[in-house]
Parts: C-alpha cells; sequence; structure tokens
C-alpha cells in the first residue's frame, strides 16, 4: 500500500515536503518513480523531487528558498548539508551551516 | 449574492449595529445595552484607553462605516478623551444612523443602558429596509491572517490560501495579507511580484522597517528550532507565511484603516513608524483581524495549526485548520479541513477552491462556525502610523 507522504506544494518546485515520518530503507514514489530512502525523513523537512545540480535553486511553492551547494539525487534530504541561503546564514546551536 | 448597498457604493454581506465604548469606563453599560437586546447583529467593540489617539479615532471611523455596518450607538461616559464628536459626525456623513448616549447626562448606568437599549432597537427597525444590490466576486474584500501556526501551517492551509487568493484576484476581487515580521527574507521574491519598480522598493522597505522594529522588541528570526522542523533557509520559513499571498502580482501597500481604491492584492504595513512608542504591534491575533476589517474587509481568512477558535465582530472569521489531528479535535470550530493535504487526500489547488465556495456561502449569508457559536472577539489599542506614501496605494 502506497500512502501518500510527500505533498508537492508548487507544480514548479523541485522539492517535495515530508508529511509523515519516513523511515531509512523505505520506498517511497518520488514524481512516479520508486526511491529508497537513505535517512530519516522527519515531517516538515524536504526530499528532492528531480536531480538537482550544485548551484540550483531549491523551488519549494514556486520560489527560491536557496541554492544547492553539492549535487542533490532524486529522493534525498534537502537540507543545511546540501543548501544554502541565497538570503542569510542559517544558523543551528552546533555551527553554521552552508558556505 | 445579495449585498447591502452603503451611500458610498460599497456592499456589506451583514448589516450590523455596533454598540460602540469609547473608553474603558463605558464598557461595562455597553455591554449590558447588547446583553439585553440578545440580537446576532447586534455587537459590542470599543476602545479601552482615555488618552487621545489618530490612529484609534481613525480605526473606529473606518470600523463604524464598514459596508457590514449598518448603524452605530456610541456610548461615552463623557469626560474621555475619545473625539466623539468627530466620529459621530464621521458616521452621520456615511448616511448611517448613529446615536450617542453620555452616562454622565443620562443619570448612571441604569438609565444609560435603558436609554441604549431604546436607541438600538430604533435603529434595528429603520436599517431592516436598507437597500439590497447584488454582489459579485469583484465586490469582495477579503483579508487573511494566521494564528497558533505549527509544523503544517507553512505546508497545508496557507498555501491553500494563496490558491484561493489567486482565484479571487483572477475573479476581480481585493484581497489583503500582512504580518511584514513574519515576511523577512522574501522581500526581494515579493519585490518580483509588484505591479511597479517603485512599489517594489516600497515593499522591500516596509519589510525592512518590520526587521528593525522587531529586532529592537528583542525578536529573533530564524530560530534553531526551525532546522529541527526541517525549515532551511530564512527565505524559507517566511515563505511559509507569505505563501499565503498565492502568486498574483502585487498592487499596493496599504496601512491599516486605509481602503484599496482598486481591486487586486494589496500588502498591510501593521507595523508602526517611528521609534517602538506602545508595544508589540499587534497584542494578539484580534488585533490583526480588526485592522483588516477597518480597510475594507468584508471576511478574514484565518489559517490555524495548533486551533485558534476565534471569530469577530463585524465581519465574519473562516477557520482554516492546517493541521489533521487539531481538525478533529476541534472540529466544531473549524471551517476547512486543509490537513486533508496533509494525509494526502487533497491538492493545495483543491482546498484553495473549498475555501473560495466557503467565501461565497458565508457572503450569501451562511454563518461561518465562528460566528455561528458567537464569537464576536475585537480588540483596539494604541499605535502611530505615517501616512502612507504615494507610490504605494495607486
Amino acid at each position: 500500500m502506497t500512502k501518500v507522504k510527500f505533498v508537492l506544494l508548487n507544480t514548479t518546485d523541485n522539492v517535495l515536503v515530508s508529511c509523515q515520518t519516513t523511515k531509512i530503507g523505505e520506498s517511497v514514489m518520488v514524481d512516479g518513480k520508486y526511491c529508497e530512502m537513505m535517512t530519516p525523513i522527519n515531517v516538515g523537512h524536504k526530499i528532492a523531487r528531480k536531480p538537482i545540480i550544485k548551484g540550483d535553486k531549491i523551488i519549494k511553492y514556486g520560489v527560491p528558498i536557496g541554492s544547492a551547494i553539492t549535487n542533490i539525487a532524486i529522493g534525498e534530504h534537502v537540507h543545511l548539508h546540501n543548501m544554502k541561503s541565497d538570503y542569510i546564514s542559517s544558523h543551528t546551536r552546533q555551527s553554521q551551516a552552508g558556505e | 449574492m445579495e449585498g447591502f448597498l452603503r451611500a458610498d457604493g460599497r456592499k456589506g454581506i451583514r448589516n450590523a449595529v455596533v454598540v460602540v465604548y469609547l473608553v474603558e469606563c463605558a464598557h461595562h453599560v455597553a455591554r449590558n445595552i447588547v446583553a439585553n437586546i440578545n440580537h446576532d447583529s447586534v455587537q459590542l467593540i470599543g476602545f479601552p484607553g482615555c488618552y487621545p489617539n489618530d490612529y484609534s479615532l481613525q480605526m473606529m471611523e473606518k470600523l463604524c462605516t464598514h459596508p457590514n455596518v449598518g448603524g452605530v450607538v456610541l456610548v461615552s461616559l463623557g469626560c474621555e478623551g475619545f473625539n466623539r464628536e468627530k466620529l459621530a459626525q464621521t458616521i452621520l456623513d456615511s448616511g448611517r444612523p448613529i446615536e450617542t448616549v453620555v452616562i454622565q447626562n443620562s443619570g448612571g448606568t441604569k438609565k444609560t443602558i435603558a436609554l441604549g437599549i431604546e436607541k438600538v432597537t430604533t435603529i434595528l427597525t429603520n436599517i431592516a429596509d436598507v437597500e439590497r444590490a447584488v454582489l459579485t466576486t469583484s465586490d469582495l474584500v477579503i483579508g487573511t491572517i494566521c494564528g497558533g501556526s505549527d509544523g503544517t501551517s507553512g505546508i497545508s492551509a496557507n498555501p491553500a490560501v494563496g490558491a484561493c487568493f489567486d482565484i479571487l484576484i483572477n475573479d476581480g476581487a481585493t484581497c489583503i495579507f500582512e504580518e511584514t515580521g513574519e515576511l523577512i527574507g522574501c522581500e526581494h521574491i515579493m519585490a518580483d511580484r509588484a505591479e511597479s519598480l517603485e512599489l517594489g522598493q516600497a515593499l522591500i522597505t516596509c519589510v525592512e522597517k518590520a526587521e528593525q522594529y522587531y529586532t529592537k522588541m528583542g525578536y529573533g528570526s530564524f530560530a534553531p528550532g526551525n532546522a529541527e522542523g526541517g525549515l532551511t533557509t530564512q527565505e524559507e520559513k517566511s515563505m511559509g507565511a507569505y505563501a499565503k499571498s498565492g502568486s498574483s502580482d502585487i498592487n499596493g501597500i496599504i496601512k491599516p484603516g486605509d481602503i484599496p481604491q482598486k481591486k487586486g492584492l494589496f500588502l498591510m504595513d501593521v507595523v508602526p513608524d517611528g521609534e517602538p512608542k506602545f508595544g508589540f504591534p499587534n497584542i494578539s491575533d484580534n488585533a490583526e483581524i480588526v485592522e483588516m476589517i477597518a480597510s475594507g474587509a468584508l471576511m478574514t481568512l484565518f489559517t490555524t495549526g495548533r486551533g485558534s477558535v476565534v471569530g469577530s465582530a463585524i465581519s465574519p472569521v473562516i477557520k482554516i485548520c492546517a493541521n489533521p489531528e487539531t481538525y478533529q479535535n476541534l472540529i466544531e470550530d473549524m471551517d476547512i479541513n486543509a490537513g486533508s493535504i496533509i494525509e494526502g487526500k487533497n491538492t493545495v489547488s483543491e482546498v484553495g477552491q473549498e475555501i473560495f465556495d466557503c467565501i461565497i456561502n458565508v457572503a450569501s449569508g451562511s454563518k461561518s462556525k465562528s460566528e455561528a457559536l458567537g464569537h464576536n472577539e475585537f480588540i483596539l489599542t494604541y499605535k502611530t502610523f505615517d501616512a502612507i506614501g504615494p507610490s504605494c496605494l495607486r
């Protein structure tokens, strides 16, 4: 049974947003193809809807929310480790991500 | 659809009588007038402060001449700072029935309550046969705010309201979004949607003002908890709130109480001008709703994840619940279940259409959930604004 676990917010987006926690190794449908999750994905997190090349804009809500800092495979978690803000650096408790 | 035609050409979807206390000292008397009449269309609003303030006077003028208001009774203690004569004159000039009762001149609490009941009853009879006119989607002015947000707000209810705004604007309606403090990081994205370069620059300036104001008030922006929730960048976080605005061109900026002079999409600049003076810009969700109404909103779309239950005096509130669990928990308070997007049962655009249909129902006279439950919240506090610049309103 395939339950919809990711939502597409805008047809031009290159990321999907998680609606339910997905476990490592779980197979999910991404843009018509099955992808195996390499990492657990929590609610609210993003995965790539298509292959993204380093330097490409990350599109969510139909607008750029930052840029890829590595190549990102389809189905891969998109977060601080592979994208950065084009506006202002993001901070976590431990470190500054992005550049 | 049919609306109530007002002398200024605007059309209302309700025909309320508002009973207005002009200082906290008159609140009890005003509340008792409303309670004794116990009629859906008779609502209590007011301003608690005794010191005069241009913003509160202007807001009260706009609220009492709102298209959903058919008549007004002002309740004054007698010695407060509020300029009741100017307010009464503005209402009279708008063609509405208006009466003022002054407690210190009327023999105190009991006698003023009795007098107020008499005045409201007369006005209710007088406005029952106010002229009706055909109401179309292009007559609608719809505001949106969010409150009690959670991780689901930005991925279900807010984009669904955006989809609904796109439908409304395509049909010639006027839509208003706000919360400039939550748009930090997307001002350049927003400026790209401005109908002119001048307006784009004004949008950027407006968000910069909010950023400075909130920094002085001790507010941060992107917090570590945001990253744990899956948000990676400041612009992504802000987009969650900004998604309510949809994807149409932005046609202007207004400040609270400014009535849009054309159709289309408007940003409301809610952050006061000058140094922080009276505290937080809007102390609670209803303060935001009241500002939307003062700018002519006939109803307000309220997105919530954790589950707000409020409504409003004057204009109905439509509650759009982002979180499917909250929806089940508070089902009697929620008009729309945008949580169905999270559950994979509906798309963003399907829920956008559902919100649009709900707007048409409420405009046609059906009561929203909060309205039917008798929620008539109202709050108005002190603020300071400079007049809006010329590049914005046109």
